[in-house]
């Protein structure tokens, strides 16, 4: 048996998503920008692409933004949306379990005069939103939360902290980094008061390479890429028109069937929760007296006692069940999970960190075999460990 | 102007006596399997003590020199000028239209040198030199000669043909592969290893290498950085047949029966057995390692002694008494050393106790193998039995 269970990490292309794919390679394989007919029929894809996107957001075609992926998304939003408005502030904000992608260019922001503040969260992951609020001041040009964590899969209340933002002071913008919950929930900028919003492809059986970036029409934000000038001149460089395919199509069957698909994830976890609790020396993290349902359904976090989550991670690996290793650790040079930290997690249990992540294709089967392999390995990887 | 011919000199070959004409071969051999990764047909002709690489089609002069600059036994490499005559007016003439079509400009200082490998040939060497400067020095007047230490030495050599030659690229030195028997390296994954399988290598030696795989403490990552590192050394020792134990039983069992800080010696004794017995299987003369005096617990002279006295084959180790900085200078020349900085564990250092022993004796190692007794030489005939191995070849 095989059980992929680092979703969270990329997911399958989905056959639809190839097909169409197929077709821009192989038929349709004109320059969108080109005034005949072969691109006009390359840039039909770009706008049921469009279409797709701006359907599942309610929000306008226009005010989407192809990009290389949730990193550039993230890049764009946050550097180019900081310059833009540098003339209002410097001050942004931001929390403590941020992906890599969000904090890289933060850090780049510190370096060129900007200062950030960075919100605490509590044990389950969920930020401190008084804090968040009271940090607002004069100088804040800029929020950014993400709505899922990808380490824990705690979810923020993205409505809630919009709000709270704009009522104190409407002119800052509220980015949100959606890459892990795009696909999982219903998100509504609109709704949400959110300005910038990012999202990858791979993550929702699409193809790697193509995200994109929403920006609320009249938003200031620059360029990242300068060329050509197509998309308007927000992102130059030929389209993607694979990949853009690839993305619609992906949306498209992410939110069709919608509820069904969710519900069969939280049912899955619940499930294999369950089944971990039965076993010893194990913490299912970011779920501490909240209920599931207010956590990311396609996320669980296990912290076993005892086993570097590295050699669990090639344990299972070796009864072909793949996961992730809570943080990026290796034994020289130990560069621990910030999102683990940020909920107080000791950096022994950090260390101890792996993290499974499902799809909509998880079934159960996969996870009663997993739980299964786990009885088998944890209490032998346990007897070897360095003293 | 495209060279047709380069000149191949070596050095310590050309002292080896009677065998003289193995170490030739075994040079023309390399060359070949080094030039066979370059587009483009080349001859190697061995003539009166000299080797030529001749191109027999277009080809990439920077692709040849790199290619002949990984090949052991050669010294320096002179791209020549042939030609095909030896009259007098001839050499003169072509001489001049050399320095024309190699130099943009001819403002440099200079020396001719004349070698005769033809003996009657009307002109003494000093009478070349004299009279073949005098005619570039007519030709070109903003050169000046210089005997003592000039810019550019302008070689001639009268033999059938004339070939004439300035321009001098360093090789490798050492001794062609294949020439001084073959060994078995332990190939870890470290910066050390793979410097210590160059070195052993430019001294003619042929290598295997041996890895020592322990999942799931070790990844797939690490064994691919071992190859990867293989595949880099490779394109000095030629074709490298890497062996891949599974030491994970072993090392588990030793863990289980054996006081901790011993681990990683008595673990090293038993790397040592496997690799003899590997090395045996191969035609290998001995073993290589990439240990020096200490840089780590295991690598003291009693830790090395302790570890040597497992096998029964020489152990050879060719950094010993080499600075770290020293190696790393090496590894970054070979190319081996962004490779070796990967962090990927490997097995030696998964289990390593806080304060390993770094003076044990024999007597107290030995008494702990005993424990092992019971079940190591089933494990031990396992992993001989389960080894993989990979045939590492130049990308």
């Amino acid at each position: 048996m095989e059980a992929y269970l680092d979703n969270a990490a990329t997911t399958k292309v989905l056959p639809e998503v190839k097909e169409i794919m197929m077709e821009t390679l192989e038929e349709h394989y004109g320059n969108p920008s080109s005034m005949h007919s072969k691109g006009v029929e390359a840039e039909k894809y770009i706008k049921f692409a469009k279409k797709e996107i701006a359907k599942s957001l309610k929000v306008e075609e226009k005010e989407i933004i192809f990009v290389s992926g949730g990193t550039e998304a993230n890049n764009q939003a946050l550097i180019c949306g900081a310059m833009a408005n540098k003339r209002s502030g410097n001050h942004i904000i931001t929390t403590k379990i941020e992906h890599a992608s969000v904090y890289n260019p933060l850090v780049y922001l510190e370096s060129q005069g900007f200062r950030v503040t960075y919100v605490d969260v509590d044990g389950n992951g969920k930020v401190n939103q008084e804090q968040l609020v009271e940090a607002i001041g004069e100088d804040t040009i800029l929020v950014s939360v993400m709505h899922v964590n990808n380490e824990i899969g705690a979810v923020e209340d993205i409505a809630e902290i919009g709000e709270k933002i704009k009522k104190k002071k409407p002119g800052i913008l509220f980015h949100v980094d959606a890459i892990q919950s795009y696909g999982k929930f219903k998100i509504f900028p609109k709704r949400m008061h959110i300005d910038l919003l990012s999202v990858s492809g791979h993550k929702i059986h699409g193809p790697k390479g193509i995200g994109f970036l929403y920006v609320k029409d009249k938003t200031k934000v620059l360029p990242l890429i300068y060329g050509g000038g197509q998309q308007k001149g927000m992102r130059s460089g030929t389209e993607n028109v694979p990949g853009i395919a690839g993305l619609g199509k992906a949306v498209q069957l992410a939110y069709a069937d919608f509820d069904a698909h969710i519900a069969h994830m939280y049912e899955l976890k619940i499930f294999f929760i369950d089944l971990l609790n039965k076993m010893e020396d194990l913490t299912v993290n970011g779920i501490d007296g909240i209920d599931i349902e207010n956590t990311a359904p396609h996320v669980v976090s296990v912290t076993v006692d005892g086993v570097r989550s590295e050699v669990l991670l090639h344990a299972l690996e070796d009864k072909n069940i793949y996961v992730s290793a809570g943080s990026a650790c290796s034994s020289n040079h130990p560069a621990l999970s910030g999102t683990l930290q940020a909920i107080g997690l000791e950096k022994k249990a950090v260390e101890s960190t792996i993290r499974f992540s499902f799809s909509r294709f998880t079934t159960k089967e996969e996870l009663v075999y997993t739980v299964e392999t786990l009885e088998q390995l944890v209490p032998v990887l346990q007897k070897y460990v360095r003293r | 102007m495209l060279y047709k011919v380069f000149l191949i000199k070596y050095a310590e070959i050309g002292i080896k006596g009677k065998n003289r004409y193995i170490f030739e071969n075994a040079l023309c051999d390399q060359i070949k399997i080094s030039l066979s990764r370059v587009e483009g047909e080349f001859q190697i002709r061995k003539e009166m003590g000299r080797i030529y690489v001749e191109a027999l089609s277009d080809y990439d002069y920077d692709d040849v020199i790199d290619a002949l600059q990984h090949v052991f036994g050669i010294v320096a490499i002179c791209p020549v000028k042939i030609v095909d005559s030896t009259e007098w007016e001839t050499v003169v003439v072509e001489t001049i239209k050399y320095v024309e079509e190699v130099y943009d400009k001819q403002n440099f200082t200079f020396k001719v040198a004349a070698k005769r490998a033809n003996k009657s040939y009307p002109k003494t060497s000093p009478e070349i030199c004299m009279e073949l400067g005098g005619a570039l020095l007519d030709s070109f007047p903003e050169l000046k000669v210089d005997i003592h230490q000039p810019e550019v030495m302008i070689t001639v050599e009268i033999r059938k043909q004339t070939n004439i030659y300035s321009v001098v690229i360093p090789g490798l030195g050492g001794l062609p592969v294949g020439t001084g028997g073959k060994a078995m390296v332990l190939l870890s994954g470290g910066i050390d290893s793979p410097v210590s399988s160059y070195m052993i290598a430019k001294r003619g030696v042929k290598v295997d290498a041996v890895y020592f795989h322990a999942p799931p403490y070790t990844s797939e990552r690490a064994k691919q950085k071992v190859i990867d590192l293989a595949t880099q050394v490779s394109k000095y020792t030629g074709e490298i047949q890497l062996h891949v134990v599974n030491f994970t039983d072993i090392q588990m069992y030793i863990y289980d029966q054996c006081p901790h800080d011993q681990l990683t010696i008595i673990m090293k004794r038993y790397m040592v057995r496997v690799a003899e017995a590997l090395a045996e299987k191969n035609g290998c003369l001995g073993l290589v390692t990439g240990e020096s005096i200490g840089q780590v617990a295991s690598q003291t002279m009693q830790s090395m002694a302790v570890i040597e006295e497992a096998g029964n084959m020489p152990i050879y180790r060719p950094v010993i008494a080499f600075d770290k900085q020293d190696i790393v200078n090496i590894a970054e020349k070979i190319g081996t050393y962004e490779i070796s900085i990967q962090p990927y564990e490997d097995c030696c250092t998964t289990f390593v106790a806080k304060h390993p022993v770094t003076k044990p004796t024999l007597s107290s190692i030995q008494k702990s193998e005993t424990h092992l007794v019971k079940k190591i030489d089933e494990m031990f005939a396992r992993a001989l039995d389960t080894v993989e191995t990979i045939v590492i070849r130049p990308e």
